[in-house]
């Protein structure tokens, strides 16, 4: 078998929680956010590699982690076989060059006060990738044509606010682009953008992926979007996974509850279609103080009693590629 | 028998370089215990329409045509205190976009609640009114103890249970809700819109509800308007308008909602963008993006006809005359 492009094992980011000063000197426990607390996969190459879950279940960190802009409280991180996770900032440099990231919001994340053209060279000169004044032109004009910024010479001198949501996305792609990166976090592309222009986008990872063997770890909210896109999906709640595999797999045959209560909640554009079900109730809980056992438990419509609430479960293999944590199925093997 | 009638509404938006058009020429009725799905993408004048049926317009907005029919009077053509008296909130009501910031965030819940009681009805004693608010928390499933918290201390959901409640607290015919679910998780999500659908059915509350997302509206209506450029491009039955859109822009609209279980397909994208409602273009305004577009689409903009029973379409492709 091929070796995954990237390995990641058990990673771990736990963020403290600042205390007052005289809780601090008191002392009693010092409070960790788990935001992320154990997680393992890996990402082949042209792949797109999707990570849902709802707000807080720690799939942005993840993201972050994997390129080290933040630094992992544990765990390890290896790019074609290396162990990139205590590499030094001067170190990882070469590796920042083949992995890269396009943020969630694209009036955000793009410069007002640059030029398209600067924003999509910046990288070029942070990594001194090109000889001459002239390639860096060139590779910009490359990546925006790659996005279908066309004709490039167009949008070089623009900024920003003169183009349109869309186009302001496409823009952040040519940056992470410009590079030849081989694995690009996608963090919520298109989350912003309005549904008539976020197949553009998505279309566009895709042809990446196929054309340039860019591997896409896309992280979304939206099991639709990730079911038309993704190649394999894993299911984060409260910094873990809760199941992964094959996304057709976990789509048409969701074992874990939670998986099985967002995909009941998943509204279909069809009016004849069964309505959403709200299976579970309440919301995520805090990553402070996360339940005990399974951190599902306290909403789990699929309870089965004291071990849910004791015993973690551990990610067990149940079919080709599938994983799952949960008792009922943990119990089988 | 219509709750709410509109008819021929027209809201320009006064600027520097001229006119808006944000709204221009919308034509809609709303039964009681029905919803309808305004759809479409930012800026095509869904939110304008909510804010003029309460006239609630930005200071610069100005319903320059039309009539809005609610109870025997005309809302267009009423004076700030008949507003107050008979309209807003008495009889419709907004939940707004973006649940997190609509809340005040240095007062209690509870005397936001009082407040929007107290202005509407000033004879409604304070305790009278606490009373209600904690019969109206409990109606959209909180526990009327959290009356006395702050904004900050409520979840997402909470938050937009509690706008719903607000909005709720005068009895009104029609309740509009704009984006009621964006930014919410999946799963409080579907909890608002059980909840939207269950006080529609209780309360027999005409619901106007606004999204950029088909399948939200797919949801929760009977009835939807697909808007694009300050018009409606297609609008009717939900089931007739879904299973058989025939605007493109519709069609385009829904081929970039794929569904979950749906066969995996390369998603479609609508190419270009929105047109500019300063300058218009002449004829139809999707003639630009449309891969349909003939010559008359450029020339002459089509009017909204009946194709079928409920079902009404503008666009060339389908005018037979």
């Amino acid at each position: 078998m091929e070796e995954p492009l990237l390995k990641i094992n058990e990673l771990k980011k736990w963020f403290p929680v600042r205390t007052g000063f005289v809780k601090s000197m008191v002392g009693g426990e010092k409070l960790f956010v788990k935001a992320v607390d154990g997680v393992s996969f890996d990402i082949n190459t042209r792949e797109i590699y999707g990570l849902a879950g709802e707000s807080g279940s720690g799939k942005t960190t993840t993201g972050r982690l994997i390129l080290k802009l933040i630094e992992p409280t544990a765990g390890k991180i290896l790019y074609k076989g290396k162990d990139i996770t205590k590499l030094k900032p001067k170190d990882f440099k070469p590796y920042r060059r083949k992995m890269q990231i396009i943020f969630q919001d694209p009036y955000e994340s793009l410069n007002p006060r640059m030029t398209i053209g600067s924003i999509v060279s910046e990288p070029l000169h942070v990594q001194k990738a090109c000889k001459s004044e002239r390639e860096v032109q060139e590779r910009v004009a490359q990546a925006l044509d790659e996005v279908q910024l066309t004709p490039p010479e167009e949008f070089i001198s623009r900024f920003p606010h003169e183009v349109s949501g869309g186009q302001r996305q496409r823009i952040a792609v040519a940056r992470a682009l410009v590079l030849k990166p081989d694995f690009i976090v996608a963090d919520e592309p298109v989350s912003m953008l309005d549904v008539s222009i976020r197949a553009e986008v998505l279309n566009l990872m895709v042809d990446l992926m196929e054309k340039h063997d860019v591997a896409f770890l896309y992280v979304t909210h939206d099991l639709a979007l990730a079911r038309h896109l993704c190649n394999r999906l894993a299911v984060m709640y409260l910094g873990k996974i809760m199941e992964r595999g094959y996304t057709e797999d976990i789509i048409y045959e969701p074992l874990h509850p939670y998986t099985k209560a967002l995909m009941a909640a998943v509204p279909v554009p069809d009016p004849e279609s069964k309505r959403a079900q709200v299976v579970i109730k309440g919301e995520i809980p805090s990553p402070i103080n996360p339940p005990s056992g399974c951190r599902f438990h306290t909403r789990c419509p699929q309870y089965i009693g004291d071990i849910c609430r004791m015993t973690e479960p551990k990610l067990a293999h149940v079919g080709k590629d599938r994983y799952v944590a949960c008792h009922l199925y943990s119990e089988k093997t | 028998m219509f709750t709410l009638k509109v008819e021929d509404l027209r809201t320009y938006y006064k600027i520097q370089r001229g006119y808006v058009k944000a709204v221009d020429g919308v034509s809609f009725g709303i039964e009681k215990g029905q919803a309808l799905g305004l759809v479409g993408e930012s800026g095509c004048g869904k939110t304008t329409i909510a804010t003029s049926l309460l006239r609630v317009l930005a200071s610069n907005g100005i319903i320059v045509s039309g009539r809005i029919l609610f109870r025997d009077l005309d809302v267009v053509k009423l004076t700030e205190s008949e507003l107050k008296e008979e309209v807003r909130w008495k009889g419709i009501s907004l939940v707004f976009q973006g649940a997190m910031n609509a809340m005040n965030p240095v007062l209690k819940v509870s005397d936001q609640i009082v407040e929007a009681i107290q202005l509407h009805e000033p004879n409604v004693e304070k305790q009278e009114a606490l009373e209600r608010a904690g019969k109206l928390f409990q109606l959209v499933g909180i526990d009327p103890s959290r009356l006395e918290h702050y904004a900050f201390e409520f979840s997402g959901g909470m938050r937009q249970r509690a706008m719903i409640a607000m909005a709720l607290s005068c009895n009104p015919e029609v309740m509009i809700a704009d984006e009621p679910s964006t930014a919410l998780d999946v799963i409080v999500q579907a909890q608002v819109l059980q909840l939207l659908r269950q006080l529609k059915e209780r309360l027999s509350l005409s619901l106007i509800i606004i999204s950029h997302d088909l399948s939200i509206i797919a949801e929760t209506c009977e009835k939807t308007a697909v808007m694009y450029g300050g018009k409606f491009a297609e609008t009717g039955d939900i089931y007739a308008v879904f299973k058989n859109p025939l605007h493109p822009y519709t069609q385009g609209l829904l081929g970039a909602f794929p569904g979950v279980k749906a066969q995996k397909t390369r998603l479609i994208s609508i190419p270009g963008s929105p047109p500019d409602l300063l300058k218009a273009p002449v004829g139809c305004k999707f003639a630009e993006r449309c891969k349909f577009a003939m010559p008359i689409c450029r020339e002459i903009d089509p009017d909204l006809i009946e194709v079928e029973k409920d079902h009404y379409v503008a666009c060339h492709l389908h005018n037979k005359k």
